[in-house]
C-alpha cells in the first residue's frame, strides 16, 4: 500500500491534465518525473479516475520504453548508442559503467538506489559523440575512464 | 502585453529593432544541446556577471533609462551556431560586424570582454583555423559560408527565448501577410506551387497534403507537427525546436490558417528536454501576447497549440502511430487508407508535417513560390538540413540547397574525413536509409536522385564512415535498432527483423554461411514489400544497401573469418610481436583465462582457442608488443 501522499500528488497531476483518456501519457510522465518510476498501484488509480480500463492503462504503460514499474536510481545515466556514438565507440563506455557499478544488461539499478544505467538511441548531441546523459544533463566526448570519474563525482555529490 | 492589431505588432517590431540597433554590442552565447554539454551555460553566466558590474555599461537597452554616453549591451543565449564540435561557441556582434570565437572557456571571458567587447581587438587564439588560415566572421568560415540557411536562418543569431527578438527579425510578417492580404486558399496555393516536400523523410509534397485537408467535408481539423526525431545520428529538428521555436510555430499557424484549423499539437521526443522547455516557453509567451489563442491580431483566426512529449518509442515518428500516441494509446501504426489527411487525429482531417517542413513555410509565404523554386533542384526545391557526424573533421548542423553533392558536403563544408583517413561510406537516412560510397560522391542529394542508389535523403542524418568501420557491423547495429523498436503489430516486421538480426549476429560472430546472404536478401525483400508501415518497409534498407555495396565484406566475414575494419570481436586475434616482447610475463599475469604462456625473458605466446579477446594483455603491455590482427 502506497502512502496517501502518492494519491494526493496523483490527484494534483490528474487535475492539471483533465479527466480524459488522452491525458494518460502526460499524467504517467509527470508521476514518473516525481517518483522516478510508475507505481503500478497508482496507475490503477489513475485509470479509474480518468475513466479508462486498467488493462488499457497498463497496455499503454508497457508499450513505451520510458515507463518503468521498477524504482530507478537517483542518477539515471543514459549511454547514447546512436549511430554517431556507436561508430565513435560507445560500447566500451557502457561496459565500464556496468563494471564499476556492478550492473549488467539485466540489472539496471544499483542496490543503494543511487544509479540506474540505460542505453538510449540518440541524444541529439552527435557532434560531441560519444555522449552520456545524467538525468537531464548531457556530457560530451566520454571515454571509459571519464565516465568512471563522473560516477565517482556524482557519488560524492549524492551523499 | 497583448498585441491585438497588426499595427501594434508592427510598432513593437520597429521599437524592438531600434533597441537592438542601439545596442553597442551583443554577446551571443550558443545554447544548443551540444554547446551546453561543453559548458556554455557557465560562459553565459560569466559574461552576465562581468557585463553587469562593468563601469559605463548598461545591460540591455531601456528606452527611458541611462544617459547617452552609456554603452548598451546584450548577453544572449542563441540556438545552435553550427560547429558543435568546437564549442562552446560565442559570437561578438557590433552592428554588422560579427566575430566568431570557438572553444571559449570561463577563463577567456574576462579577456574577451575587455579586449573585444569594450575594445575592438580580435583575439587570434580563439578564432577558427583551417589549413593555416584564421577566420574572423562566422560567414567566412568554409563550414558556414557554403550553406544556405532558411529553416536555420535565425539559429545562432537571435535569443532563442525571446519572442520580441524574433518579431524584430521580421518574425510573424508572414502571418501578417497571410491574415490580412491572403485567403486560406492563397496560402495553400503558394505552398503547393513552391514545391515544398516533406522534410521528415518521405518527401511528400506539403502543398498537396494541405490541399487534401482543405477539401475535406469535415470542418474540425488539426495541425500536427512531428518533432519525434528518432533516427539515431540526426539532430536537425531538435536544433530548430530549441534554436528558433517561434519560426516553427509561425509555420504551423500558417498551416492552420490555410486549412482553417483551430488546434494544433507538437509531438516532441522525450530525449529532447531542451526542445520541450523552449517550445513551452515560446507558447506561453505567444499566449500572453495574444498571438496564440482566439481572434489573433483582431481577425477571425483562432489557434491553440499544445505540446505532447514522446515516451521513448521510435515508431511514433510514423504518422498514424504519432496521432495514436497523442490520443493516449499505444503508438502503433494502422492500415491505410484512410490516410491522415482524411482521418488523422481523433478521426479528423489532419495536416501532419515535420519540424523542418513547417520552419520553411514562413519564408515561402513571405517571398513567394518563385523565390523558393530558385533554390535547390527542379524536383526538390529549397534547402535541406543535415546533421553531419561520424568520422569527419567538422561535425555539426548544416543547411544546403537540395542537389548539393556529397563531395561538397563532406570535403568542402565538413573539411574531409577525420585525421585524413580514407573515406569509406556515408550512411544517409538512418535506420531507414542506406550507404553511399566513393562512386556516389558526385550524386546530387535530392529526394529522387538518392533513391536511385538504394538510399533515401530521409530526415537528414549523415554519418561519415572511414576504413575503421565494419559495414556488416553497421548493418547489424541498425537492424538491432529497428528490431528493438518494432511495435510488433504486423508479422513481417516483428518476425522478419528478428530473423534478419539473428542472421547478422551469426555472421558478425564468425559463424555465418554463404547461404545466409541469400536468406537475408529474401527476408529483406519480404519485409520491404509486406510490412504495414513506412518504418517497417524501410527497415531492411541498411541491409540491402550494404549487401549490394559491400558484399565482399560479408563474404570475408563468412569465408575468411576476417573483419577488415578490425571491429568484429570474434574475428580479432591478439598476437605478440616477438620483435618487441621482452618476456616480462605481465601479459600472462593479467590474462583472466590463462591463455598466455611462455618463459621469462623469451617471447610469450597467446593461445587463440582459449583467448576471450578482452584486450587485458594489450592494455597492460609496457612495450606495445601486442597487436590485433584482423
Amino acid at each position: 500500500m502506497l502512502d496517501q501522499s502518492y494519491y494526493r500528488k496523483a490527484d494534483e497531476i490528474i487535475e492539471h491534465y483533465g479527466r480524459k483518456a488522452s491525458s494518460l501519457i502526460p499524467i504517467m510522465q509527470d508521476i514518473q518525473g516525481e517518483y522516478r518510476y510508475l507505481p503500478g498501484e497508482l496507475l490503477t488509480y489513475v485509470a479509474g479516475e480518468i475513466g479508462i480500463k486498467e488493462a488499457k492503462a497498463f497496455s499503454v504503460a508497457t508499450f513505451y520504453e520510458n515507463f518503468s514499474f521498477e524504482a530507478k536510481g537517483k542518477y539515471i545515466i543514459k549511454v547514447c548508442d546512436g549511430t554517431a556514438c556507436h561508430v565513435k565507440k560507445s560500447a566500451p563506455i557502457l561496459e565500464a559503467l556496468h563494471k564499476t557499478l556492478g550492473l549488467s544488461k539485466k540489472k539496471h539499478t544499483t542496490d543503494d538506489m543511487m544509479f540506474t544505467v540505460e542505453t538510449v538511441s540518440c541524444l541529439g548531441a552527435c557532434g560531441l559523440a560519444p555522449t552520456v546523459m545524467v538525468n537531464e544533463d548531457v556530457y560530451p566526448r566520454m571515454t571509459p575512464e571519464s565516465v568512471v570519474a563522473l560516477v565517482e563525482k556524482l557519488r560524492g555529490e549524492g551523499k | 502585453m497583448k498585441i491585438e492589431t497588426r499595427e501594434a505588432l508592427q510598432a513593437l517590431r520597429a521599437a524592438k529593432r531600434a533597441e537592438i540597433d542601439a545596442c553597442a554590442c551583443r554577446i551571443l552565447v550558443c545554447s544548443g544541446t551540444g554547446c551546453i554539454a561543453t559548458g556554455s551555460n557557465k560562459i553565459y553566466e560569466q559574461f552576465l556577471e562581468i557585463a553587469k558590474d562593468a563601469p559605463g555599461v548598461t545591460l540591455e537597452f531601456k528606452p527611458c533609462g541611462g544617459g547617452h554616453d552609456e554603452s548598451y549591451m546584450g548577453v544572449k543565449k542563441t540556438g545552435c551556431q553550427g560547429i558543435c564540435e568546437l564549442g562552446p561557441l560565442v559570437r561578438i556582434q557590433k552592428g554588422n560586424k560579427v566575430i566568431q570565437y570557438i572553444k571559449v572557456q570561463p577563463d577567456d571571458c574576462e579577456e574577451i570582454f575587455q579586449r573585444s567587447v569594450l575594445g575592438d581587438e580580435v583575439l587570434e587564439h580563439l578564432l577558427y583555423q583551417q589549413k593555416g588560415k584564421t577566420y574572423e566572421a562566422p560567414d567566412e568560415i568554409p563550414f558556414i559560408a557554403k550553406q544556405t540557411r532558411i529553416a536555420l536562418a535565425n539559429c545562432g543569431k537571435l535569443d532563442a527565448e525571446s519572442l520580441e527578438e524574433y518579431i524584430a527579425a521580421d518574425g510573424f510578417t508572414a502571418l501578417e501577410k497571410a491574415l490580412f492580404e491572403m485567403t486560406p486558399e492563397d496560402v495553400v496555393d503558394v505552398v503547393d506551387q513552391s514545391g515544398l516536400r516533406g522534410r521528415g523523410g518521405g518527401g511528400f509534397p506539403a502543398g498537396r497534403k494541405w490541399k487534401q485537408v482543405a477539401r475535406q467535408p469535415e470542418k474540425t481539423r488539426y495541425v500536427v507537427c512531428n518533432g519525434d526525431e528518432g533516427d539515431p545520428g540526426a539532430f536537425m529538428d531538435g536544433s530548430v525546436m530549441e534554436g528558433d521555436p517561434y519560426r516553427l510555430i509561425e509555420g504551423m499557424m500558417l498551416g492552420a490558417y490555410a486549412v482553417t484549423s483551430q488546434e494544433g499539437y507538437i509531438y516532441v521526443r522525450a530525449e529532447y528536454p531542451m526542445s520541450v522547455a523552449r517550445l513551452t516557453h515560446a507558447i506561453h509567451e505567444l499566449e500572453e501576447a495574444g498571438l496564440l489563442g482566439d481572434n489573433i491580431l483582431g481577425t477571425d483566426f483562432s489557434f491553440h497549440l499544445h505540446i505532447n512529449r514522446g515516451a521513448g518509442a521510435f515508431v511514433c515518428g510514423e504518422g498514424s502511430a504519432l496521432t495514436a500516441s497523442i490520443e493516449g494509446n499505444r503508438g502503433m501504426p494502422r492500415v491505410k487508407p484512410p490516410r491522415t489527411v482524411e482521418k488523422g487525429l481523433w478521426e479528423k482531417p489532419t495536416v501532419l508535417n515535420n519540424v523542418e517542413t513547417f520552419a520553411n513555410v514562413p519564408r515561402i509565404v513571405l517571398d513567394g513560390a518563385e523565390w523558393y523554386r530558385s533554390i535547390g533542384t527542379a524536383g526538390s526545391p529549397g534547402t535541406k538540413t543535415f546533421s553531419l557526424t561520424g568520422s569527419i573533421e567538422n561535425t555539426g548542423l548544416i543547411e544546403v540547397p537540395m542537389g548539393t553533392t556529397l563531395r561538397e558536403i563532406i570535403f568542402d563544408i565538413g573539411g574531409g574525413v577525420k585525421n585524413g583517413e580514407k573515406f569509406k561510406a556515408v550512411q544517409i537516412g538512418g535506420p531507414s536509409g542506406g550507404c553511399l560510397t566513393e562512386e556516389h560522391l558526385d550524386v546530387p542529394l535530392d529526394f529522387d536522385s538518392v533513391k536511385r542508389f538504394g538510399a533515401i535523403v530521409g530526415s537528414g542524418g549523415l554519418v561519415v564512415m572511414d576504413e575503421h568501420t565494419c559495414m556488416v557491423e553497421v548493418a547489424r547495429f541498425f537492424m538491432s535498432f529497428t528490431q528493438r523498436e518494432s511495435c510488433g503489430k504486423c508479422v513481417p516486421c516483428r518476425e522478419g527483423t528478428k530473423r534478419m538480426l539473428e542472421i547478422l549476429e551469426k555472421i558478425v560472430a564468425g559463424k555465418g554461411e554463404l547461404e545466409d546472404l541469400d536468406r537475408l536478401e529474401e527476408l529483406a525483400e519480404m519485409v520491404k514489400n509486406m510490412a504495414l508501415c513506412g518504418l517497417g518497409k524501410s527497415a531492411p534498407l541498411p541491409v540491402l544497401s550494404t549487401l549490394k555495396t559491400f558484399r565482399d565484406e560479408y563474404v570475408e566475414h563468412i569465408v575468411d573469418h576476417k573483419c577488415r575494419a578490425k571491429v568484429c570481436e570474434a574475428m580479432r586475434r591478439y598476437v605478440i610481436n616477438p620483435a618487441f616482447c621482452k618476456g616480462c610475463s605481465k601479459c600472462a599475469k593479467n590474462c583472466p583465462v590463462g591463455a598466455i604462456t611462455g618463459k621469462i625473458k623469451q617471447c610469450y605466446h597467446i593461445n587463440n582457442d582459449l583467448c576471450i579477446k578482452c584486450g587485458a594483455c594489450r592494455e597492460n603491455c609496457a612495450f606495445d608488443a601486442i597487436y590485433v590482427e584482423a
